[in-house]
């Protein structure tokens, strides 16, 4: 029954969406209020729906409904109830689902936290949204209905891949898809401005907290899902260039792009086309993600469901989305109007080459994802892209476009001193050059890579404490003036420091983790021991345990140090008989920010002819850092979404038209 | 200088433009410098023994491990034979395979030909999905009239 209701609520969030189209363009054509306000209330409607489906389709797995073949396929009655419920989204169709939903929810957030907008600008956004919805959600109804029955209901479930049942993966889908679908909405804010001709401070204004809030998910998101890689896949990497972390990674480079540019339209009304252009690009890189993500056309470690089929319906629904929002643009663009000007030493300036480099990074990122599918369209051949390409292409750009970051922030507005900012940051200059030398000196082996890392990540982290120190005066006022002023310093500006800094964390730890990471195995008998760096790792027991839906082999490990014990790390080696399949849980072993990072493999024969066990250890130095980077990035895009003036929207003079409230739905 | 743009907003664009060009030379550069060294192609064994790769390219190489095949050596060395019905070739790897590895599954190893028939393997691939058969593998296969997807596995 209650698959039923939730196909029932799935068609119902359809109709909603086309209802939200149809209320909406006429709506606005023929500037009917009520209309309009029916056009929210089809959006809330849709969203709620959706909301129905949802519980439904999780409804159905919690209680091992096997009459669904999407929940036969993906549970088992043997799973923990935390990894029953992550199996909605993971796999194709309840993923979908997820993604519908995201998508419906911002329309419906339009709709409801849009009273400052403009009627006209909300209600075409809206329309927007609308079609976006109504397509994936046709999309989803018609090629990959979750709610499918089988009959007979087998008896068991197939369950859900063992490596997909990790907490990390629980939370890694739904942050993914807040951020790649929060960009929907920049989406459709960008065509709704295209359609109404006009894009001013006031849009920008408005574009910039959304985009903000995707941004800040998908940084999470990315970074749950490259941790989950690193401890669960077993080979200590934590991004591997493969495809479908491109595909997550090119929105998150361009939502960076548009974050910044909306700034420039904010503050300078400059920049306005090439706002609504990022505006644009970013969604329509989400798509693209999709597409690649679950079309299997290239050849990734990560894909899950691979339909060629409905690979072409994504295709069909990225061309005929992104195709009608950049011919919009090409229409409407020369009707902007240009905005304020800017010399060529100015923060504008350092904005605008941020985002050259940028998307310059992201144009090599595109080109080395999608290489591979234009050679073998052209001579059929197969080949790969792999990891050397995109270090030697994306790191060099980051590089430079991370040397310049500190001077952004210090430079005024319209016309500034070069000179001046760059005087103010001679102390992070020579902490990173001190930085480069220690880690000569300390690290082997000797890495030039490495020091240029350590020396951008001190760069970046001292060089935001700068500015943060400039604007309250740090040691040019008295201690009180600097109190005051510090707690009178917007939100929005600790976000920017705290962002900086977090990406000067994450590139000390990616640089230092990388460089100088050690690697040992051995096959070990009981008391056996092996070295890695300066650690000692001793095999002390391997105990059968017996776990919820796995059986698993679990070593004790003492890790020493000069004879200190460091701590004793738990391995495991698992079979999940519900899928005949085997997998290694890392044991993960911090020191301070380096992690020990110790894996058990099979078990073999021994010297003696008793059993044995491949260990294999790594000395990951800094790896926390890694991960605690763009946490730190994620916590100041969240810290600047709270800032008053994000969430004022449009300035006072355009709040009249507020008296258009939405109509309860 | 005559040839500066009397304009302010041609005087912007020219400034624009020239911000532009440097990062997308750099950029450029780099791409198909990069392109020219860091791809690598695909081959099963027959193909590789066709197309006489050297040793000094790093290529994949892809098919089925063969059954019985598999030899665990200590000191964490594994051999195993990789084929595609028409040929074999010899692959040694060093380290742990992955948790999906099975005899008569499909994979994918990125290393070099030491020498014709033998591959020395920095890394070896097999996907999460369990029914994983990596599509270059699986069009090689049904290229060459091997394709059982029974072999698939579950």
């Amino acid at each position: 029954m209650t698959a039923e209701l939730g196909a029932f609520a799935l068609a119902l969030a359809l109709a909603l969406s086309l209802a939200q189209v149809g209320l909406g363009a006429v709506g606005r054509w023929r500037a009917d209020p009520a209309l309009q306000s029916a056009a929210v209330g089809a959006a809330v409607g849709a969203s709620l729906a959706i909301a129905v489906s949802f519980a439904a389709l999780t409804v159905a797995y919690v209680t091992s409904d096997f009459s669904v073949a999407n929940v036969v396929a993906n549970s088992h009655t043997d799973k923990p109830l935390a990894y029953k419920i992550a199996g909605v989204w993971g796999n194709h169709e309840g993923s979908l689902l997820l993604w519908c939903f995201t998508l419906t929810s911002f329309g419906a957030a339009i709709g409801l936290f849009g009273g400052g907008l403009p009627v006209g600008l909300r209600t075409v956004a809206l329309a927007c949204q609308g079609a976006l919805g109504a397509l994936f959600l046709a999309f989803a109804l018609f090629t990959s209905n979750p709610f499918e029955r089988v009959s007979p209901a087998p008896f068991e479930g197939r369950s859900l891949n063992p490596l997909l049942q990790d907490p990390a993966l629980v939370l890694h889908p739904p942050f993914l898809y807040v951020g790649y679908v929060g960009f929907s909405v920049v989406f459709s804010l960008a065509v709704a401005a295209l359609v109404e001709g006009r894009v001013d401070a006031a849009w920008a204004r408005w574009v910039r907290p959304w985009t903000l809030f995707a941004w800040s998910m998908l940084t999470i998101g990315i970074t749950l899902g490259s941790f989950w890689a690193y401890y669960e896949l077993g080979w200590g990497g934590w991004w591997f260039w493969d495809p479908v972390e491109n595909a997550s990674f090119m929105p998150w480079l361009i939502g960076t792009a548009l974050l910044h540019s909306a700034i420039v339209t904010e503050k300078r009304g400059a920049l306005q086309a090439w706002t609504v252009f990022l505006s644009i690009a970013a969604f329509s890189f989400s798509m693209l993600g999709a597409f690649l993500v679950r079309s299997g056309v290239l050849t990734s470690v990560h894909a899950f469901a691979v339909d060629p089929e409905r690979g072409m319906v994504l295709l069909a629904i990225l061309g005929v989305t992104a195709g009608a929002a950049f011919g919009l643009f090409a229409w409407r663009v020369p009707a902007l109007k240009g905005g304020g000007l800017f010399a060529p030493v100015s923060r504008e300036s350092a904005l605008v080459l941020n985002n050259i480099f940028l998307t310059a990074a992201t144009a090599t990122v595109l080109l080395g994802t999608l290489y591979p599918l234009i050679i073998e369209a052209v001579n059929g051949r197969p080949i790969s892209v792999g990891p050397p390409y995109f270090n030697l292409t994306f790191n060099p750009l980051m590089a430079a476009a991370c040397l310049i970051l500190p001077l952004g922030p210090l430079l005024a507005w319209k016309r500034a001193d070069a000179a001046g900012a760059v005087q103010r940051l001679w102390l992070a200059a020579l902490i990173a050059l001190g930085a480069a030398a220690l880690s000569l000196l300390v690290l082997s082996p000797r890495s030039a890579i490495g020091a240029v890392g350590a020396a951008l990540s001190l760069w970046l982290i001292v060089g935001s404490l700068v500015e943060l120190a400039e604007r309250v005066k740090l040691g040019r006022a008295p201690l009180a003036e600097v109190r005051r002023r510090l707690g009178g310093l917007p939100r929005g500006a600790w976000g920017t420091t705290l962002a900086h800094a977090g990406l000067g964390v994450f590139i000390m730890g990616a640089a230092i983790e990388t460089t100088a990471k050690a690697e040992s195995a051995a096959t070990l008998q009981l008391g056996g021991a092996l070295t890695v760096a300066a650690y000692r790792v001793e095999l002390q027991d391997v105990t059968a345990v017996d776990g919820p839906n796995y059986l698993a082999e679990r070593a004790v490990l003492r890790v020493t140090k000069n004879g200190d014990e460091i701590c004793r790390a738990q391995p495991e080696r698992r079979f999940f008989p519900a899928g005949g399949q085997t997998t290694t849980e890392v044991a993960l072993c911090g020191y301070g920010l380096d992690d020990l990072y110790l894996v058990l493999g099979e078990r073999a024969a021994g010297a003696d002819g008793g059993p044995a066990w491949r260990v294999r250890a790594y000395w990951n130095p800094l790896a926390k850092l890694i991960f605690i980077g763009p946490a730190i990035m994620a916590l100041g895009g969240l810290i600047s979404l709270s800032d008053r003036r994000l969430r004022i929207g449009a300035p006072a003079g355009r709040r009249t038209q507020r008296s258009l409230r939405p109509a309860p739905a | 200088m005559s040839f500066w743009p009397k304009s302010r907003k041609a005087r912007r664009r020219l400034q624009v433009v020239l911000a532009i060009a440097p990062v997308l030379a750099l950029a450029v550069g780099l791409t198909l410098y990069g392109l020219r060294d860091s791809v690598s192609y695909f081959y099963t064994p027959s193909q590789a023994l066709a197309a006489k790769v050297t040793p000094e390219r790093t290529v994949r190489l892809g098919g089925l491990v063969e059954a019985g095949s598999v030899v665990n050596h200590p000191g964490g060395r594994v051999d195993f034979v990789v084929s595609d019905g028409q040929g074999a070739a010899r692959v040694v790897y060093h380290g742990d395979l992955p948790d999906l590895f099975r005899e008569g599954q499909g994979i994918v190893a990125t290393g070099r030909f030491v020498q014709a028939g033998e591959f020395a393997a920095d890394e070896v691939l097999a996907k999460h999905d369990e029914t994983y058969m990596p599509r270059e593998v699986a069009e090689a296969l049904k290229a060459s009239g091997e394709w059982r997807p029974a072999a698939q596995g579950s």
